[in-house]
This record gives structure tokens, sequence and C-alpha cells, in this order.
């Protein structure tokens, strides 16, 4: 029998309906490899158990003949999606040991249609950071290394525990969320896709909140099409979260092969940037011409405003930050840490429960909204976001359908290297997702090539709102001209 | 625009969290940091531009006005540091 975790989700579910293997076979197989690779540091909670009564419960639907789009399918749950009675922490120490009464929407809708869940993804400390380093449980490894050397390197972040899970092979796909390029980004470090839907396309409810305007759920898969199976499942209208828009999902599966022939694609000179390394700017010009090669039509298209969207994010989301970690006062949930009177006790149970970078974005965004700043920070940037999406608007408006970006400006780099003591080199990182958060559009990171080193490195498309469909039909002109990428195993 | 170090622990004690002395100038370098980047801002023009309240235009959901949920106080207390027969306990306030 061939190795269970190197199918891709597809053919997964396709060896489970003609009884090529059983769910039970699929889990154990996903189990072992979690087991054998736990130098990555992927997961923070393995759940076999329930792992292998879900496989189980699989099996006897498929054995009755039913069963829903992704029954028997194991898959990874990043650390931020409530999981009712199994711990979510968003990887900070001040949720100690939190066990949610709930399960979050998206979660429940992967379960509904029958799929297994493996254990808990790491990520950045509430899904603050890029390289998945601020972690209370350490560093996420990337599968990926450099040619001739062992340096480890990050899987990006913050879902790098959900990027690395699929890239190794120890799930056929995981969720994630994005709010600067968290879900984009470290797909592209590992040679996955990543997809992140269009604000209000996924249910917010019981995900663990950062910036509530800009954060969306969606998948990291092996393929494409994995990731538009996976599509179908999370998204979805919920009354529990009202930003979460009521429109009918669409079977992502069916746009994956469909013909881009005379497609506008726009390419953004904004994105060309000085100093941008030779081989992203050659990674670029090749994806642009295989979309040529396919039928598609590509125009120069300006976004005027792209430079001052990493600058507005940084005021907008620490700005929700504070406002939404307000809650992280050791009074209903996670460690406390006593003092001489109420307020002692809060600023000693945050001080304590909060990681570094946490605590900065807290600090920045509690500034930025304070007496006498709001008006000169806050209200500016949400201005300049107006501005960044009409960017958007206008190039839309001129018949461009997609726009092709890279995902990143490098490839993956080493752990604790941009551990320095400035934060705006690590927030770099985000420059070319994070207009997609800012105007709510959904975004696609496919693999697409290497770099000199022999690291994946991933093109981005963002589209219109709502048509995941057409990146999902261009992705995959990508991902069949670029091929796929496997990480040698290492570990 | 930039924070002194009095600013730095008035913005922690906003923020309820506790910052010790030997923190200060680190943090202050790093917040100004962040403001020096986030200051190019001030160079965009955004007369009679609207600030953006909602990403996708979308009208405010309002559900009906009935009880939908309740009667799980023991679930709502499970995870809380310290409780005693479905209350919250923290330090003494009123004295």
């Amino acid at each position: 029998m061939t190795d269970l975790t190197s199918l891709t989700l597809a053919e997964a579910r396709d060896g489970l309906a003609a009884k090529s293997f059983t769910a039970i076979e699929l889990t154990d197989a996903h189990l072992a490899a979690m087991e054998r690779a736990r130098a990555l540091n992927a997961y923070v909670l393995e759940t076999p158990e329930r792992a292998r009564a879900m496989a189980r419960e699989a099996d006897a639907r498929i054995g009755k003949g039913e069963g829903g789009p992704l029954n028997g399918i194991p898959l990874g749950v990043k650390d931020l999606f409530a999981t009712e009675g199994t711990r979510t922490t968003a990887c900070s120490q001040i949720l100690d040991d939190f066990k949610p009464p709930y399960e979050s929407t998206v979660t429940s809708q992967l379960w509904r249609d029958g799929a297994v869940m493996l254990g808990k993804l790491n990520n950045d400390e509430f899904a603050m950071g890029s390289s998945n380093e601020t972690s209370r449980f350490g560093p996420v490894v990337n599968p990926w290394r450099r040619q001739g050397s062992d340096a480890k390197l990050v899987p990006g972040g913050s879902s790098g525990g959900s990027a690395s899970a699929v890239a190794a092979g120890l799930c056929l796909g995981a969720t994630a969320t994005d709010t600067g390029g968290s879900i984009r980004q470290p797909a592209a470090f590992t040679g996955t896709v990543g997809l992140k839907p269009t604000y209000g396309r996924c249910s917010r409810w019981g995900i663990v909140a950062f910036a509530s305007s800009l954060d969306q759920a969606g998948p990291i898969a092996r393929t494409v099409r994995d990731a538009a199976i996976l599509m179908r499942s999370m998204a979805g209208h919920d009354p529990k979260d009202t930003t979460s828009v009521d429109r009918a999902v669409p079977d992502y599966e069916e746009a994956v092969g469909r013909s881009v022939k005379g497609m506008k694609i726009g390419l953004p000179r904004e994105y060309r940037l000085d100093g941008m390394p030779a081989e992203i700017e050659r990674l670029w010009t090749q994806g642009a011409e295989w979309l040529k090669a396919a039928g598609a039509e590509l125009v120069e298209v300006s976004l005027p405003h792209t430079k001052y969207a990493l600058p507005a994010y940084y005021i907008v989301a620490p700005a929700e930050a504070s406002s939404n970690l307000a809650r992280y006062d050791g009074v209903r949930y996670g460690a406390r840490v006593d003092g001489r009177n109420l307020v002692e006790m809060y600023e000693n149970t945050r001080a304590k429960g909060f990681g570094a970078e946490v605590r900065r974005r807290i600090m920045i965004g509690t500034y930025v909204l304070s007496a006498g700043y709001y008006d000169a920070y806050y209200l500016r940037a949400q201005k300049v976001r107006t501005l960044i999406k009409k960017d958007f608007e206008d190039c839309y408006a001129a018949g461009v359908e997609a726009i092709l970006t890279p995902a990143t400006p490098s490839a993956a780099f080493g752990i604790g290297e941009k551990a320095g003591a400035d934060p705006i080199e690590m927030y770099l990182n985000d420059i070319f997702t994070v207009t997609a958060n800012m105007a709510g559009l959904p975004g696609i990171a496919v693999p697409a090539g290497k770099d000199a080193r022999g690291l994946p490195l991933g093109l981005q498309l963002i589209g219109r709102p709502f048509d995941e469909e057409t990146l999902l039909s261009l992705g995959e002109v990508i991902e069949q001209a670029a091929g796929r990428f496997t990480p040698e195993v290492w570990w | 625009m930039s924070v002194d170090a009095a600013t730095v622990r008035r913005i922690g004690h906003l923020a309820r969290i506790a910052i010790s002395e030997t923190e200060v100038p680190a943090l202050q370098d790093e917040l100004n940091a962040i403001l020096a980047f986030v200051e190019q801002l001030q160079e965009v023009n955004v007369d009679g531009v609207e600030p953006m309240t909602s990403v996708i235009p979308m009208t405010m959901k309002k559900r009906a006005d009935v009880v939908n949920d309740g009667g799980i106080a023991d679930k709502i207390v499970a995870n809380a540091p310290v409780t005693d027969d479905h209350f919250f306990l923290v330090p003494k306030v009123v004295e």
C-alpha cells in the first residue's frame, strides 16, 4: 500500500470511497507520522483518541453508504479555533489550560462533513507574528531546509504549525487564519497552498479574536483542489457572527480546472519594490507567462496606496487587538497572578500571561486609541484604508478579474535570524499580503518555484469580493505549470 | 511623534500591563520604531475621505429579541481561576 500520508486530500477522499483503505487506517498513518515528526513542533496537542473515535464513526458511515464531503479526512486545527472540551490556547500563556465549552463554527462544519481531528496546531501567540516564533510552545520548524545546510528555518506565521504539518504530511489539510498574511505567507514558505477568503465568507465565531475587521479563517492544503474542497465546508453564513455574509456557498472544486482564457489579470507596478531579489522578480514574470500561455490577458495596473497598507495595518490591527485582548483579565478564564488589589492583579496577570510581541501590540493599540491621538492615528489609518480599497475597486471596475503578485519578499529565513531589536524588519514579511486584508479581498498563495538554495517560493493572486472561484482556477494553472513541492524527509 | 519614558509607563497602566523600570527603555525604543514607521501615513491626502467602518458593504443584522441561550452557569465558570458557587472571585474592591 502507498504511504497514506503522501496522498492529496482529493486522492484520500477517492480512495476511501473506492474502499482502497479505511478511515481508521488513514488516521493511524497520520498519527504515526505525527509521532515521528515531533521535532517540527507543529502540533501543540495531539488528540489520537478523539481522532480514532471520529475515524471509526466515518468508517461506519461509509459502511452504510453515507458520509459528507470530508468523511474520514484527517485534519489539523490551528490552536486559535475553539474546540469543545479540547485545550485551546492561541499559544498564549494567558489562556493556560482553557477548555472551551463550545466549538467554533468553522470546525463544527468540518466535523459535520465527516472530517477527523488529529490535534491542535502551533501558531504565533494570538496569531501575532510572521515566523511562528512567538508561541508559548516554542517555534515551529519548517520541513524545508536550504540545500547542503541543516539550519532550522521558520515555516512563516502565524499559521506556522498548519503550514508545516501540511507540508510534512502530518495531516491532509489544516485550518488557519489570516489577519495580515498569516495563511498566505506560511503557505509560501512551505510550498503549500493557502487561501484567505473574502471577509465575511467564513464565520469568525469561536475563533480567538485578534483584529476583528481583518481576521478571516481559511484552509492550508497541499493542492489548489484540496483547498477548494476544504473551503466549501468552512464557508457559510452563521447567525452568531454578524459580519458573516448570507450568501450561497459555491462548489469551489468545480472552479478547479476551469478555463482562464480571456481573463484580464493585473500586475500592480507598486509591488515592484526597490531592492527586490531578482529571483522573486523572475518568479513573478514566470507566473505571468504561465497565465498568458493559458489564455489570460496580462495588464499592468496601479494600486497607488500600496506602500501605506502596512503602516495603516500597524495602527488598525493593534488598536483592535488592544480592545479584543482586554478580556484576558485573570477573572473568567486563564492564569491569574495575584496582586494587592484588583488593578494590580490585572496588571500582573497580563504582564506574565502575554509574551513580548503581544504586549508590544497591545501597547501600540492602547496608545493610538488614547485621548488626543485617536484622530491623528486611528482615524487617519481608517481613511487610508478606504483609499487602499478604492485602488482595488478602480482596478476591478476597469475589467481586471484578479491581480498577480509575489506572495512574500523572500523565501523562509532561519529561526532566530530576525529576532533583532527592530520589530519592523519582521513586519515587512507581510508587505505583499496585508493589502488584501485591509481591503477585505480574497487572496491565494500557490507554490510556483524555488530560490537558489532550493526553498519554495509562492505567488499570490488577489481577487474580487466573493470571487474565490477565479483564484482557484488561476491558482491551478500555476500549480499545473510549476508542479508540486514536497520536502525531503529528514526529521 | 514619539513617546518618552513617562508615556510608556502611562500606556502600560492604561493597558493594564505591569511594566518594570528595567523594561521601560527597550519598550520605548520599540514603540518609537513602530511610531516612526507609521509616520509616513501623514503624507497621504485624506481630505474628504470617509474612514472605513465596514470592509464589505453590509447592513447590521438584528436578531429577534428572545432568550436563545442560558442556564449554563456551570460551563461559564468552568475555566475561571477562582470561583465560589457560580460567582467569579476577585480581590476586594470595596472597603
